[in-house]
Parts: structure tokens; sequence; C-alpha cells
């Protein structure tokens, strides 16, 4: 093993050298090359194979901001994000249920729990849209179901309280990660177990409870395209109703494909930076060093900070 | 200065922790086995012993953070937890608990401070949002206790950025800010570097002498005797031995207490 100390290390960005800097032959890893390689013809392969398929290429650009489309992505967006709110706000309001000592309250929250975690939410879907079957108005009501349960309210009422079982899940671990010192403290002072919660307990729980959160929102970007199948015009609608005209029904699965993956992406970069603020230690403000900041490194021309 | 407080403990000798044979189980171990104790006003009790001897579960029992399975125990007059009619004992509402637990102060071993909120608002949030004191007066008694434990520089500062020290001396003014008539320290010092326990005993030395009523749970024996009116030694879930805190210290009778001594002196 020849270590050679001849050429002194440079510290990045700088000029510098750094006497001590060990330069030092790596060790070879011929197989990664060989692993490349086989990647490299297998990618090639199936790229050759769809260019040969019977695709329309012209589609997907032609389609991809066609107005139904961008309504669809639009509506897709507004019902992740009203379902995530109500998921949320259901599942905080479950998971305190949970921790209290009555038992009819922990016994609805547990059985809420074991229903929509226990069902498919595709059926959950379709039991909502269809509701009317069993229920033409609202019980004690008069006022007909069906101008109620509109598909917006049904995807709403069936991602969001299917969402809410998980979120309750997310949010007891939170509520757990708080010190029992703290309930302690704040019981010795006379507070309330409600004012507990709400002030000292659950504050401290939102480190714990946020970065899981806006993964459940990501998910809620995919999951949202059940709603298609209640005829909830999101993106998945959008491209299934335009197929059903064109019969292009790859291309425009493709293009719908385009806009999830542009989606998650976005809220994936914003996932990052929210995990980064959660998970950072109280004191240290730490380099900034996400993609975002790399990006705006780039683009500095001589601006000063 | 021992002298004038026991005093004026007998002028008022009224009677704030009244324990007769407490018991407390957890499961089927039975940590105390029947505790009886009496702290009067302006008194200063310290409970020492071993790890495990059952004098933190009584500190517990006596603001109701613990539940007692046996004997009675009253603080201030009224029985801790429950209510007596027609011969029966009624627990009592989680708010009436709450009620009873704003005339006790407490201090914990690990500070136990609100890590979200500043120094001003981890000792403010009792006293406005539970005691209902209006804000401006609120916090000019903050103020004031924090300059009473010598930290008037910390007002805004979180709990993360203080030393243990410094923590443990704003968990007093937090139990201060509630005005408690009982002030319960559970092992103050233990969790803290051996340089800056010296301030904390001597705000609680100044509380002392200030009159305050106080249950100390410590292995700190220079404070027991120095401060200490009434000094009981735990062990196995009963007082071994109980008394003036220098003749306990100084001449011990019981052969466990002697053993105990010799290895913490």
């Amino acid at each position: 093993m020849a270590m050679t100390p001849s050429t002194p290390g440079t510290a990045p960005g700088t000029s510098e050298p750094l006497a001590d800097d060990i330069v030092a032959v790596p060790v070879p890893h011929p197989w990664r090359w060989v692993g490349a390689g086989v990647v490299v013809v297998v990618l090639g392969l199936l790229v050759w194979a769809f260019s040969q398929a019977n695709i329309d290429w012209s589609v997907p650009p032609k389609f991809f901001l066609q107005e139904q489309v961008l309504v669809g992505m639009r509506n897709t967006l507004l019902i992740s994000v009203l379902a995530q709110v109500v998921g949320v706000a259901l599942g905080v309001l479950v998971a305190v249920m949970r921790q209290s000592d009555n038992w009819v309250t922990r016994g609805v929250a547990e059985f809420y729990i074991w229903l929509f975690r226990g069902t498919p939410v595709l059926v959950q879907l379709m039991i909502w849209y269809n509701l009317s079957l069993v229920f033409p108005t609202i019980p004690g009501t008069g006022i007909v179901m069906n101008s109620v349960m509109t598909p917006f309210t049904a995807a709403l009422l069936g991602l969001g309280i299917n969402e809410g079982a998980y979120m309750a899940e997310i949010v007891r671990s939170g509520i757990q990660s708080v010190d029992k010192g703290q309930t302690e403290a704040a019981g010795a002072l006379g507070m309330s177990r409600a004012h507990t919660m709400r002030r000292i307990v659950l504050p401290q729980a939102m480190r714990v409870i946020i970065p899981p959160t806006g993964n459940e929102f990501i998910n809620m970007l995919k999951t949202s395209s059940l709603a298609y199948s209640i005829q909830y015009l999101e993106l998945l609608q959008a491209a299934v109703r335009i197929y059903s005209n064109t019969l292009q029904v790859i291309e425009m699965l493709i293009t719908v494909s385009a806009w999830y993956l542009i989606l998650t992406t976005v809220f994936s970069i914003a996932q990052y930076y929210l995990e980064r603020h959660f998970n950072r230690s109280d004191q240290d403000a730490g380099v900034d060093d996400g993609p975002l900041s790399r990006v705006r490194r780039n683009l500095k021309f001589g601006r000063q900070e | 200065m021992q002298a004038e407080r026991s005093a004026a403990g007998a002028a008022a000798s009224e009677a704030i922790v009244e324990a007769r044979g407490v018991k407390k189980r957890f499961g089927r171990l039975e940590v105390l086995k029947g505790i009886t104790m009496d702290v009067r006003r302006g008194e200063v009790a310290v409970l020492i012993g071993p790890s495990g001897s059952g004098k933190s579960t009584f500190l517990r029992c006596i603001n109701h953070l613990e539940r007692i399975n046996g004997g009675t125990l009253r603080v201030r007059g009224h029985l801790v937890g429950y209510r007596e009619r027609d011969g029966k004992l009624h627990e009592l509402r989680e708010s009436e608990i709450a009620q009873q637990r704003r005339g006790i102060g407490m201090v914990f071993q690990r500070f136990n401070l609100f890590p979200h909120m500043t120094v001003l608002e981890n000792l403010c949030e009792a006293p406005i949002h539970v005691a209902g004191v209006r804000p401006a007066q609120a916090r000019a008694t903050a103020l004031d206790l924090l300059e009473r434990v010598g930290l008037p520089d910390k007002v805004n500062a979180y709990p993360g950025k203080l030393s243990g020290g410094q923590q443990q001396r704003v968990a007093i003014a937090r139990a201060l800010a509630m005005n408690p008539e009982l002030m319960l320290f559970d092992e103050p010092t233990s969790a803290l570097d051996p340089e800056l326990v010296g301030d904390v005993l001597e705000v609680m030395k100044q509380l002392a002498e200030d009159g305050m009523t106080m249950v100390v749970v410590t292995h700190e024996m220079g404070f027991a005797r120095e401060v200490g009116d009434y000094l009981a030694f735990m062990d196995g879930g009963v007082i071994v031995e109980e008394g003036r805190p220098a003749d306990v210290l100084g001449n011990p009778q019981e052969p466990r207490t002697q053993a105990f001594l010799s290895k913490v002196l």
C-alpha cells in the first residue's frame, strides 16, 4: 500500500494546500462498470422498443397544456390539499381522543381507525358517491343527497376521512415523542389536560408530525387519482375523457404521468426543506445546501447578499 | 435563623402536609408502606434515602401526580385527590385536582421547562391561562421572580440556551409564579454539573428564609443540615428515622441510617 504524500491536496474552492491530506489509491470497483454497462444496454433496449411501438409521440406535448388537462391538474392539487387538511384535522382530533381516559371517546377513535384503515380507499370513495342509492335524501333534512354528494364532495370525504385514520397514527407518535415530564410539569402548574395538550404537548409534537405529513401529502397527490372512478375531474379523469374520444390511451396516460411527476418532484423538494427545518437542532443555523440553494447559488451572477 | 423560623412555625403551627399511613403500590410492588409525617407552615422538610426508597414517590403523591392506595394525605386541610362525603371517599374531578395543584409548586429533577416557550412565556403561561392573572400583572411578577433567582437578563431566552443550573432556577421561578403555599423539590440538583449546584441551593435557601413551606427530596446533606427543620430518612417504603437534621445526620440511631450516611457523607 503506497501512500504518496507528494502532491498535497487542496481545499475545495481555494488554492490553499492542505499539508496533511492523504492522497491514496482508491479501492478499484470493476463490477460497478460492468453493472453500469448492463444498465445502459437495458435502457437502450427499452428506448428502442418504445420508439418502435405504436405511440404517437406528438400527442403528449400537444395535450400537456390542453384545457381539460389543466383543469384536471388544478383539481388534483385542490382535492389533495383539501383532503389533506381534512385528514390532519381529523388525525389530531382522533389522536387526542385516543389519549382520553373516557373509554367511550377512546372506543370511538379506535373504531374509526379500525374501520377506515381496514377498508380500501377506492371502496370508501364508491360508497360515499353511491350513498344516494340508500339515502335518497339526507336523513332528517329532506335535502336531496345527489345535490350534496357531488363527485367533489365524495372525493373530499373519501380521501380526507381515510387520510385522517392514517394521520391519527402519525399524530399519536408525535404526542408520544413529547417527554412525559412536560405533561407532569403542566399538571403540577394546575393546567387542565386540554390546555396541556393544546399549549404544551401538540406544539412540541409538531417537530415529529410535520415531516411525515409532507410525505402523506405527496402520496395524496397520487392517491387522488382514484377519484377518477367517481367521475371527479382530476388528472386521470381528464386523460380518460380525452382518450375515450381520441383512443390515444397510452399517449394520454403518459401526458398525465408527466404532470404527476412534476407535482411530486416539486413537493418533494419542498419536503426536503421541511424535513431539514424540523430535523436541525435548535441552535445551529447550518450551511444551506439543498437542491434549491445549489440552483440559487449558480444563478447568482455577482449579486452579493 | 433556625430559631426564628421555628418560632414562626410554632405561632402558626398549621399543618400544610398531613400524611397518615400513606401507602402506594405500583402493580404488586408496594413502594410506600405507610408514611406518617407532618409539615407545618414555614417548615422545610427534607427527605433522604437510597434510590427506590419511595421518597420521590411520596413527594409526587403530595400533588397527586401519583394516586395513593391507602392511608390519608391532606394538604392545607384538604384530602389530596378525594372528597369525603357520607363516610365515603369520592374521587375529585380533573378540574378539582388541577385546582388543588395550583397551590402547590413543584420542581423536577429534569427541570421540565417548556422548550418551545421563552423563559418569560414559561413563567406567564399558567398564571395567565390557569389563574386568570392579567398579562401585564403576570409579566411584572415574572420579571420580579427572575430577579429573585438571579436571571433578570434571561427573560427572552429559550430554555435550550440556558445551563442546567439556570434552567432549574427558571423552573423554581415558574413554580413560584403561581404563588404557591407549598413547594415540592424532587432532587432539584441531581441532574446538575457540580459547579452549578450551589446557585440552585442558594435560591432554595433564600426561599426557605422567606418562610416558604418546602418538602425537599435531595442528596445534598449540607443543605439538609443547614436549611432543613425536619429530616426523614426513608428506606424500603418506610421512614426509618426522623427528627432534626443535625441529630439524624450527626447521630443516627438506626443501623440502616448509619450505613446510608457512611456512604454519602
